[in-house]
């Protein structure tokens, strides 16, 4: 028993035995681990059940779908918490940049509460741009923005709210080659070096590779 | 859960009040009412209803101007989308008509009653050039004895309901390639249409073509206004009857109100009947493979007819808005010969108090409605599936039994309880109408909404009270202020819950006007019709500029 606990305690994202099946057909089985700074890749055509993993990982699983299995954050289960309460980021293949908000108001809406007072917390919100190279437009239209600059916004946003843990759900499928290259390191980069488990999910082979940690195939 | 309240309570809306309301009238109809000394069962009621003079009449003339109502509207409209779907004309007769769903059924009555009556604005028009008249003629064209003007008053109005419900369903068909493929075959727009586009959109619309005639079967407004007197459609006759200070009529009325029952059950049965029969005449033509391609005289009718019923209601609320302001206008002038506000001056101390009833009443019901309407989509969410066939039915119900079948019996209940009159009942009687409109202007946006902007927030670390309040509020502005509106113009026009919970003791504007009908003062009726008519209108331009001007700065919260 204690030996156990002890062992999930370490670091990182521990994906423990997780079965997700349709209608009593089971779509995907895993268990692995992944560690800080870490890239497990899920690999699959469309409707093998990929983005069904994140989203059970994530806490917002679709009814319809049945789920075993247990996901441990830095050795705290969440499997058993409500999604909010997780601390998993996720970024999707579109950006979705709340459009009622300013860019700034995104990224103050992800920063946590712990971080106090309105200079300090437009000094976090400035620093967060200035990481994703975009210093200076908080108070632009997210919709004035071009499609790399709302990657990388959605980047800086998701990376202000302090995640346990990042979900890829092909989050670069939708920019053109170049763009897609560009954002893709960007994204590894800052996840390696927020120390950052992170799940991606793709069926582009170069995302794959770029992400350069271990492989799963699923659906094939 | 909060949410798991949803359903529970609109479901307990929408039955309760039509199951108890039914009971309050079928009991006092076989003479029980131990309140008025009516303790046994028994037949005596429906003797006494059979003995009304005229009373088949009455039935018979509540039967056909009800069918012939939904036949003619759905026709226009089937015809109108046939002919000119996926056009620019269709475009613009589109944004022509749908304002004209939130005049309330009175206002527009009244609309055309001021356009076609011997002194009316045509009359005016064409006199004395064309007919020779000096004075109005002794024409009996409103409140003819069949009913025509009656039932051109429902069909204006109903119109616009059937093409927006219309209009929600065709997407689904994929109408652009459909028309395309069957373009290709060789045959003719509107033929093509009703062959082929019209069957898989006519059971999506079925529940509202019969909501119509059930309103048209029962409906008292507008047939007050515009419908003939001697005798008048059963619905009018059963609220004179139920509004009569002789207590013991009430036996008669809620027999009455049974009739009624039947009028409209026979009256939808018949359209079965029509249904059938349509469809085995298309099957048969569509088989032989007649191609129907010169249509062009109906193309062309069809685009007529939906403009002059647009138009008919908009130059009629134009002459009620100069009636309002008339000074002296002699006939056969055009114009009055002067403007002056001393009607308003004169009525607007009256004005005051329905006004202020009008206003509470739509924003509380309004309010509560869209508080429901969310929390079953809330609750929908959560389940992972919409509510099946049944729970959908359910919301169709206060809308098709006749208002009068039920709204007999659930007055008699706030009596019993001593609530009638009071504001509270006469909310809870507007929410039953309004929670089917608020929910269901809600489904497409709420269900259009892209979830994954929850879940973002949700990984942010934001819990669902935060989620609801700063993305999925916000985000949804324009369609839940929209469903405000649509709410709000609907309990503003909404007169029989409101004379029979009312009592006479609470009025709305609907309610004055309406009352008014009868003594003809076009100065009074003016003001009062063109204040239902701006009230819908006021709310809608709110719902519009309000979230264009709170997300001015932000390009992808516009249209």
């Amino acid at each position: 028993m204690f030996e156990r606990t002890r062992d999930l305690t370490e670091a990182g994202l521990f994906i423990d035995r997780v079965t997700i099946a349709l209608e009593g057909r089971e779509i995907v089985s895993l268990t692995r681990r992944v560690a800080p700074g870490g890239v497990l890749t899920v690999m699959g055509p469309s409707g093998a059940g990929k983005s069904t993993l994140l989203a059970y990982i994530g806490g917002f699983l679709d009814p319809v779908f049945s789920a075993r299995g247990r996901v441990f954050v830095d050795g705290t289960e969440v499997t058993a918490l409500k999604p909010e309460d997780r601390h998993v980021g996720v970024l999707f293949q579109d950006p979705l940049l709340f459009p009622h908000m300013s860019v700034g108001g995104n990224l103050m809406f992800a920063l946590p509460e712990a971080v106090r007072g309105r200079a300090a917390r437009a000094a976090r919100v400035a620093q967060a741009l200035e990481g994703v190279g975009l210093a200076g437009l908080e108070a632009r239209d997210p919709a004035t923005l071009s499609g790399g600059q709302k990657a990388r916004v959605a980047l800086a946003r998701v990376l202000a709210s302090s995640p346990r843990a990042l979900l890829l759900d092909e989050p670069f499928s939708k920019l053109d080659a170049e763009l897609r290259a560009q954002t893709r390191e960007l994204v590894f980069s800052k996840a390696c070096d927020s120390g950052l488990p992170v799940l991606l999910v793709t069926h582009d082979e170069a995302d794959a590779e770029a992400a350069g940690g271990d492989i799963v195939r699923i659906g094939a | 859960m909060l949410t798991r309240l949803g359903p529970f309570l609109a479901i307990g809306l929408l039955t309760v009040p039509v199951a108890f309301g039914l009971a309050g009238t079928l009991l006092p109809a076989f003479g029980y009412l131990p309140a008025l000394g009516g303790m046994e069962f028994g037949l005596a009621p429906f003797a006494m209803l059979f003995s009304e003079p005229a009373i088949f009449m009455s039935a018979l003339m509540s039967l056909v101007s009800g069918l012939a109502t939904a036949a003619i509207s759905l026709a226009v409209v089937m015809l109108f989308t046939a002919a000119w779907g996926g056009t620019r004309h269709f475009a613009r007769i589109q944004h022509l008509i749908s304002p004209l769903l939130s005049v309330p059924h009175a206002a527009s009555a009244f609309a055309l009653a001021f356009l076609i009556a011997p002194s009316g604005m045509i009359a005016r028009l064409i006199s004395p050039g064309l007919t020779g008249w000096e004075r109005p003629p002794d024409l009996l064209i409103v409140h003819d004895p069949f009913g025509l003007s009656m039932m051109a008053g429902l069909i204006v109005k109903e119109i616009p309901f059937l093409l927006l419900v219309t209009l929600a369903a065709l997407p689904q068909v994929k109408p652009a390639r459909m028309r395309a493929l069957i373009a290709s075959m060789g045959y003719g727009r509107i033929s093509g249409f009703v062959f082929g586009l019209w069957p898989s959109i006519y059971p999506q619309i079925r529940l509202p073509v019969f909501a119509v005639i059930a309103f048209a079967t029962s409906v008292v407004d507008v047939a007050a206004i515009l419908g003939p007197t001697t005798p008048a459609p059963l619905a009018v006759r059963l609220v004179d009857w139920m509004n009569d200070p002789d207590l013991s009529m009430r036996f008669l009325a809620s027999a009455g109100a049974v009739l009624q029952l039947g009028v409209t059950a026979a009256a939808i049965l018949i359209w079965i009947g029509f249904e059938k029969l349509g469809a085995r005449l298309r099957d048969r033509f569509s088989c032989a493979g007649r191609r129907f391609r010169r249509d062009r005289v109906l193309r062309w009718g069809a685009l007529a007819a939906m403009l002059v019923s647009a138009c008919a209601i908009f130059a009629g609320l134009v002459a009620l808005g100069l009636w309002s302001v008339a000074g002296l206008w002699q006939y056969p002038d055009l114009l009055p010969a002067r403007f002056d506000l001393r009607n308003w001056m004169r009525v607007l101390p009256n004005l005051v108090e329905p006004l202020a009833t009008t206003l509470f009443v739509a924003f509380i019901s309004t309010f509560v409605a869209a508080v429901i309407a969310i929390l079953c989509f809330v609750r929908e969410d959560e389940m992972g599936h919409p509510p099946g066939r049944g729970a959908l039915a359910l919301l169709y119900l206060p809308l098709l039994v006749p208002q009068v079948a039920f709204l007999f019996g659930l007055q008699l209940l706030f009596i019993l309880t001593g609530v009638e009159a009071t504001l509270a009942a006469l909310v809870f009687a507007h929410l039953v109408f309004v929670l089917p409109y608020a929910w269901l202007a809600l489904k497409d946006p709420w269900r259009a909404f892209d979830r994954r902007y929850d879940q973002i927030a949700a990984g942010l670390g934001k819990g669902p009270v935060r989620r609801f309040f700063q993305i999925r509020l916000p985000m949804l502005a324009r369609p839940l202020l929209a469903v405000a509106a649509i709410g709000f113009s609907v309990s503003v026009g909404l007169y029989l819950p409101t004379v029979l919970i009312g009592a006479g003791r609470l009025t709305t504007i609907t309610t004055e006007a309406v009352a008014l009908a009868s003594g003809g003062n076009r100065r009074v009726i003016g003001i009062y019709a063109f204040m239902q008519m701006v009230l819908p209108a006021a709310g809608f331009a709110v719902a519009t500029i309000v979230p264009a001007l709170i997300f001015r700065r932000y390009r992808d919260m516009h249209v």
